[in-house]
């Protein structure tokens, strides 16, 4: 059964799998791993079934890597997700995302007074709540919920 | 603590907090000495602050430190739509040391991360004010002869001071029993309140200030401002309950001292300034001596 569904977006012999990504965060994944601008062969897929949550969606990257702090980034949009690494069509390692420790581009500070807001300056956090995902800003010490994320 | 930013009170560790408050002592001894001839001090004041700027410009300049800077946005080439990394750069070719004001909260975190030249928060928006609370620490010791175990009152508005913020949190290094004063709209947030209880610390709140004069060693006044209420008729109900008289002060310890950071509206009624108990203009004076202090250590040449 597992291995029908897999098919709905093809095996990719060398790469990575991104599973268990939710559905609606699949486009937000492909732009935090700046996969747009990536020459390989990606393929992906949304609105899969997945037995788990329903409704998943799955990245696969051919012929990519990625370091492990990396892939940790997309943990804001996609802490189901697992990380899958295939050579010559065969699972050599899976694993969980982790949340990491500093999380710096991609979301904005909840402040409105932050100077991140006012000026062209890179946001940057430290996760100071990895249950319920709560960022502290580095410039203004504001807190930003998980319920409060605007992506930039 | 030579080249050290100073953005936040926790840049420093207690024991520096603690220098800089006994060489501002040596400088209100000898003010007037021309040990920073040779450096230029930047004041960057991207929005208005007549008593901090001015306070760090009279302490350069008992220095010998020459100034250059803007008071306001208006007057830089801000009005232009310049950003704060460019200001930051091209005054750091200009200057030894900037201190800045800025509207905006973590620009000083900002300024210090762009610049290559040490930084001296002068408020942030609505995030920190070090230098204030490192004056409001030497008044403290001044008059008491010890920042440790002391009975310190805060009265007014509660929620929305830095002032009182970080005074709270620099004084939780210091075994202090807090007592807090405000309306209960305006009461201290509860992430300072946290900081209190993770020392162990005991706190009071109370809604009126009479019976917390005679106990305290410090009463430490603020401004409450009318906008801050969401219903105005409450606002017209407390605002005479947080007004000092001089006839309140009766029960107080002889040597309480009554501090504010200015400027004042009518929290304290003027005829408490005659009593041996006002001290917010001596307290205002100490923040030269303190600025002295800063400028002088992170310049390096003390």
């Amino acid at each position: 059964m597992e291995e029908r569904k897999e098919l709905k977006v093809n095996a990719i012999e060398n790469g990575t799998v991104i599973d268990h990504i939710p559905a609606q965060n699949v486009f937000q994944v492909i732009h935090m791993l700046s996969l747009n601008e990536c020459e390989n062969q990606i393929l992906f897929g949304t609105n899969l079934d997945s037995k788990k949550y329903g409704k998943k969606g799955l990245i696969k990257v051919n012929n990519r890597y990625f370091d492990h702090d990396t892939v940790n980034k997309i943990a804001l949009v996609a802490p189901t997700a697992t990380l899958i690494e295939i050579k010559n069509y065969k699972v050599i390692d899976k694993k969980n995302i982790v949340i990491p420790d500093h999380v710096s581009k991609f979301v904005k500070c909840v402040n409105p007074n932050c100077i991140t807001n006012h000026e062209d300056v890179i946001t940057k956090f430290t996760v100071i709540d990895k249950k319920d995902v709560k960022l502290q800003c580095r410039y203004c010490e504001k807190t930003t919920a998980k319920d409060n994320f605007t992506f930039i | 603590m030579k080249n050290r930013s100073l953005v936040s009170i926790s840049d420093y560790t207690i024991d520096e907090q603690l220098k800089i408050l006994k060489l501002a002592a040596e400088f209100e001894k000898n003010p007037r000495q021309k040990i920073l001839e040779k450096y230029v001090v930047a004041s960057l004041f991207f929005e208005p602050s007549t008593r901090t700027r001015l306070s760090f410009e009279s302490a350069a300049s008992q220095l010998s430190a020459k100034i250059i800077g803007f008071s306001e946005a208006g007057s830089s080439s801000v009005s232009k739509g310049e950003t704060l990394k460019d200001t930051i750069l091209t005054v750091s070719n200009y200057s030894d040391i900037i201190v800045m004001r800025h509207p905006h909260e973590g620009s000083a975190k900002y300024a210090d991360e762009v610049a290559p030249i040490p930084i001296i928060n002068a408020g942030d928006g609505a995030h920190q004010h070090p230098t204030q609370t490192l004056l409001d620490m030497y008044s403290i010791t001044k008059t008491q002869g010890r920042l440790d175990s002391l009975n310190i009152a805060f009265v007014g508005d509660l929620k929305y001071g830095r002032t009182v913020h970080s005074l709270v949190m620099a004084l939780c290094q210091f075994n202090t029993t807090f007592h807090l004063v405000s309306p209960t709209e305006l009461k201290l947030p509860s992430y300072v309140k946290q900081h209190i209880k993770d020392k162990n610390l005991a706190y009071h709140q109370y809604t009126e200030m009479n019976e917390v004069i005679p106990q305290v060693n410090i009463l430490y006044m603020t401004r409450i401002q009318k906008e801050r209420f969401s219903d105005p008729i409450e606002y017209e109900r407390v605002k005479d309950a947080y007004i000092l008289r001089l006839s309140m002060l009766t029960n107080a310890k002889e040597n309480m001292k009554v501090l504010h950071p200015l400027p004042r509206v009518n929290e304290i009624d003027e005829d408490v300034d005659s009593s041996p108990q006002a001290y917010y203009f001596q307290q205002a004076r100490n923040g030269v001596f303190v600025r002295m202090a800063l400028l002088a250590s992170i310049l390096g040449v003390i």
